[in-house]
């Protein structure tokens, strides 16, 4: 079959313009569920539709179902900031978002389908002596990793980002920055409708409002299948990518998982001008920022800081936030904010994700995202897809298992211990 | 807005509290304990999608460590105990 029942191209447009937009093809098809599958991927995110049209496209896996309770990409897909980079201290991190990296580099050609990709920088500040040591440690590391990174002075970020507050006055004067280049942002739906076409035109038959209610086991304790809301379907390979829902999902099948649900909030304003065209953030003052391609102010923080799945946050963190983003970006503080909204974050016990097997034969865990999940979307399911087709993971997600908590391997990129909220 | 009735202080904002985790792992015995047993308990949570039973500290007021009963979806707060009584 070919590679694409409608291939968006110049020519494309020019045939559909003459016949009036009336004959374009749905992106995807809205199959029943069928009795039995090579493979499920419960979870229509990003991350599953990802894991789909990777194992279609690179492992020859076409007979594979995607489950999504609501509708695909509404979940966290659609929740994010949108922000792509690979600027990570440890090597298991700096490998697999590198990886990532590089997938969002081809990835609007690969998918045939514009995800907006742009490489516009990553800039994180710094407001003391202490963590100018800890980002020089880290574009270091990085350099040593073949990772793009440049350091900017005073001089150089006054250049780069007119509009931010330098002042030796600020409440926390900016000493320098680690930029990354390559780091940009994405169009987040896009990436959704991308991967869950791709995997479509591939045969994956992607079911919406179908909710994982229950797993089905053998007697050897295999999985065998999922219940869902409608109906059992058969298959001897299972892979669950929720984050946000891990805990409640993999409940399900009798697991606990070294994951807390937390909260992660983030607002736009009003559409203003192009004034800033880099992604700026700080981890002293918890917050970063962005302006979309309508021209809203874009921002998010920390966590709210409690388990919830409420996907709503609370004031006190819009606060810090916006009086964060005031004291560095003074020219925004009469803009009015348009929209607020929250994301559930499967926060782990290390801040690193979980990408491999489970103690239940045939059954496959990618979560555990805590705030970095969209930008790891084309390599946690290229991963994803290589542990579920072989059985095994890939050296580049051979670190992420779930049984590294108990054996002390954990993966904590800010070294804050056991406490979810903390990362 | 969470509102916190702390017993001693009254209604009070999140604000003026950390938060403290699942109030129901308990330490388990270390001259018995299994690795696994320290694993779970260290790492593992039941994270439930519902009611939840947590540890506050009321760092901006009386300083006592407090178990809330919380929904984890609709932030409705039910009884609060001071951790010192629920633990006994």
């Amino acid at each position: 079959m070919s590679a694409f029942r409608d291939r968006y191209s110049f020519p494309a447009l020019v045939r559909h313009a003459i016949s009036g937009h009336k004959r374009w093809k749905p992106a995807i098809r809205h199959p029943e569920p069928k009795p039995r599958y090579d493979a499920i991927v419960v979870g229509g995110g990003g991350h599953g539709l990802a894991t789909a049209y990777y194992l279609a496209k690179l492992h020859g896996l076409t007979n594979v179902a995607v489950l999504e309770r609501g509708w695909i990409g509404g979940g966290n897909t659609g929740r994010n900031t949108t922000i792509v980079r690979s600027n990570y201290l440890l090597e298991p991190n700096a490998h697999f978002y590198e990886h990532s990296l590089k997938l969002w580099e081809g990835l609007s050609a690969d998918l045939n389908f514009n995800v907006m990709f742009s490489q516009r920088s990553v800039i994180n500040t710094c407001h003391t002596p202490g963590e100018m040591e800890a980002t020089m440690r880290r574009y270091n590391a990085l350099r040593l990793y073949g990772i793009d990174a440049e350091f900017l002075d005073r001089a150089a970020l006054a250049r780069r980002v007119p509009d931010m507050n330098l002042g030796r006055d600020a409440r926390w004067p900016i000493l320098g920055a680690l930029s990354q280049p390559r780091g940009g942002v994405a169009r987040h739906d896009a990436v959704a409708w991308g991967f869950a076409r791709g995997a479509d035109n591939r045969g994956v038959d992607i079911i919406q409002n179908c909710e994982v209610t229950g797993f089905q086991r053998g007697a050897d304790g295999r999985v065998t299948g999922v219940l869902t809301t409608r109906g059992p379907i058969a298959s001897d390979k299972v892979g669950v990518a929720v984050a946000g829902h891990s805990g409640h999902v993999m409940g399900l099948a009798g697991m606990r998982l070294p994951i807390e649900s937390h909260l992660l909030q983030a607002f736009v304003s009003e559409p203003v001008k192009p004034f800033l065209d880099v992604v700026v953030s700080t981890g002293a003052l918890h917050f970063y920022i962005s302006q979309t391609d309508k021209g809203e102010v874009l921002l998010g923080g920390g966590l709210d800081g409690y388990n919830s799945y409420g996907q709503r946050g609370t004031m006190p963190n819009i606060h810090e936030v916006t009086a964060a983003a005031i004291e560095m970006f003074p020219n925004i503080s009469r803009l009015k904010w348009m929209r607020q909204w929250a994301g559930v974050m499967d926060m782990t016990m290390d801040g690193s994700p979980i990408i491999g097997k489970t103690p239940i034969p045939g059954l496959f865990f990618d979560g555990g995202w805590c705030y970095g999940g969209f930008k790891a979307t084309p390599a946690s399911g290229w991963c994803f897809a290589h542990t579920i087709a072989t059985g095994e993971p890939h050296p580049l997600n051979a670190a992420f298992t779930l049984d590294r908590f108990g054996r002390s391997a954990v993966i904590d990129e800010k070294g804050a211990g056991p406490y979810p909220k903390a990362h | 807005m969470l509102l916190i009735p702390c017993p001693h202080c009254g209604v009070r904002p999140e604000t003026e509290f950390v938060y403290g985790g699942d109030a129901t792992v308990r330490r388990p015995d270390p001259k018995t304990a299994s690795l696994d047993a320290w694993a779970a308990y260290i790492y593992e949570r039941d994270n439930p999608k519902g009611p939840h039973t947590e540890l506050w500290l009321h760092a901006s007021g009386c300083h006592s460590w407090l178990v809330v009963e919380r929904d984890t979806v609709t932030h409705a707060i039910g009884q609060v105990r001071q951790a010192r009584d629920a633990a006994s």
